[in-house]
């Protein structure tokens, strides 16, 4: 009998190798959280700098007080699907606020970010449709390809006259969704979207942008990067995450197609999970009508990322992208001197993404931060500091 | 089998072969090589390149050998 956890062994070696070099990131546990950017870890206070709580909204009173109050009204669950159960109240609430936020007539609220891309892609790209991905997509996206069934073509991260070469090599037939992220997890780096928008003019296909990074964060009205790029009549399909500018657990999906909702029968990561708690829908809720009534937390995270970009810079770090964003990662040699100096940076109070080769493009070893609003200069100039210490002491050389 | 196109890929799995393990047409691109889905992926698309053709990633859950992928090389030449 052949054991089904045999394809698992390497993975626990390299598990183990990683352990036997200090604590490790996937087993970290935070033993209590005290605010956006603090946590008690190892029994000690830790500055937070991979968190993507963007907006540093986990502890608003008020969105607190929407997530009891919620509680109290509608109870702990929803104990089905939408098209089982049916809606609350809730779900059309936030639904109709969602719309208006990124001026769009439809959104369609997902229990996670994870289950939006699944859900938007398997629901709009069939077996004979074409789905062309960036090469550098976060698994959700890969995921939800699969799950449609359609043909999958990538092409060369960022890169659209890539694209515009994979569409003109393409057969006949079906049609064309192209897919994008504004911003990229990983590495920080925005689509240059107008490059794509005069392909998608070139050769004709519906676009769809996962804004998970970007919504809140990017454009005169925090919706992304088609609002940063003048853009959003081009983009067919918007995805997104509340789980991290928003500071709970869901997704969603919006456009302006009038067959939209039609997904909602259609699309099997709706139909067949159960919809998103009462306490998250209502505390998302809350937090969507903070972003809308607070620009300056966008103001106050554009201004803190500029800070520890710039600081990174100063102290010759090799960074992820060459553009502020709050997702600023830092590229280290390999990934023994980058467990080293992810302990080394947690020994002296930040915790930081660590992320490391299948998981990044380019094979490349990143010390991950992510910014947020609730950050103060004081946190920013600290977390630099740390760097510097942990580059003085020779734990990092220079990526070349 | 089509040595031509083999002999070719061969040339563009090297850069990916860091174990430089010898190449036959009964290597199994993932499991003998040794290297991950996204490597996999990449290689692939330097294939497309090459060849100026489209290899969609499905097509590669049921592409384990390097045999397997000459063949689709040659399908997809042969409707260029
Ligand atoms: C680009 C992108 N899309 C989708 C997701 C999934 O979102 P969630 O974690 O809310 O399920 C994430 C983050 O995890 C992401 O980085």
């Amino acid at each position: 009998m052949t054991d089904l956890f045999d394809k698992h062994r390497g993975i626990a070696e390299r598990h183990e190798r990683m352990m036997s070099l200090g604590v490790n990131a996937v087993s970290l546990t935070n033993d209590r959280i005290l605010s956006p950017t603090r946590a008690i870890i190892n029994g000690r206070e830790t500055v937070l700098a991979g968190t993507n709580n963007y907006m540093g909204i986990t502890f608003e009173p008020d969105c607190i007080a929407a997530g009891q109050e919620a509680l109290g009204l509608y109870g702990t669950g929803t104990t089905g699907s939408r098209i089982a159960n049916g809606s609350y109240a809730l779900h059309r609430d936030l639904e109709k606020e969602l719309a208006g936020f990124l001026n769009r007539t439809h959104c369609i609220m997902f229990t996670t970010g994870y289950q939006a891309n699944l859900g938007m892609l398997a629901g709009l790209a069939g077996p004979k449709d074409t789905i062309y991905l960036d090469a550098d997509s976060h698994s959700s996206i890969y995921d939800g390809c699969t799950l449609s069934g359609a043909k999958l073509v990538r092409f060369r991260h960022n890169d659209a006259s890539d694209l515009d070469k994979r569409l003109a090599r393409s057969e006949e037939g079906g049609g064309r969704l192209v897919v994008l992220e504004g911003i990229y997890s990983m590495l920080g780096d925005r689509a240059p979207l107008a490059d794509f928008v005069e392909v998608k003019k070139k050769h004709g296909f519906q676009l769809l942008v996962d804004e998970a990074h970007s919504f809140g964060v990017l454009g005169p009205n925090g919706r992304g990067l088609a609002d940063e790029a003048g853009l959003e009549d081009d983009v067919d399909f918007v995805v997104g995450t509340f789980s991290k500018s928003i500071g709970a657990i869901g997704g969603f999906g919006a456009g302006n197609h009038p067959l939209f909702n039609m997904l909602r029968y259609a699309s099997r990561p709706y139909m067949f999970t159960a919809s998103p708690s009462p306490a998250t829908v209502a505390t998302s809720l809350a937090a969507i009508r903070k972003l809308k009534a607070e620009p300056e937390r966008r103001e106050r995270l554009a201004v803190n990322s500029a800070r520890l970009f710039n600081g990174f810079k100063g102290l010759g770090l090799a960074l992820g992208c060459d553009s502020v964003s709050p997702i600023v990662a830092v590229n280290c040699p390999d990934e023994v001197s980058t467990i080293a100096m992810w302990n080394a940076l947690l020994n002296a109070g930040v915790y930081v993404n660590i992320a490391l080769p299948p998981g990044t493009p380019g094979k490349q070893c990143l010390l991950r931060c992510s910014v947020s609003a609730a950050h103060t200069f004081e946190d920013i100039d600290r977390i630099i500091a740390l760097f510097g210490e942990v580059v003085a002491q020779g734990h990092y050389k220079k990526a070349s | 089998m089509n040595q031509d196109i083999f002999a070719t890929l061969c040339q563009l799995l090297e850069p990916f072969n860091s174990a430089k393990i010898a190449l036959k047409p009964e290597t199994d691109i993932s499991a003998d090589l040794n290297i991950d889905s996204v490597s996999v992926m990449d290689f692939v698309m330097e294939v497309e390149d090459h060849f100026d053709i489209e290899i969609p990633l499905n097509v590669l859950s049921e592409t384990r050998s390097l045999a397997d992928l000459v063949k689709v090389v040659e399908g997809r030449l042969a409707k260029v």
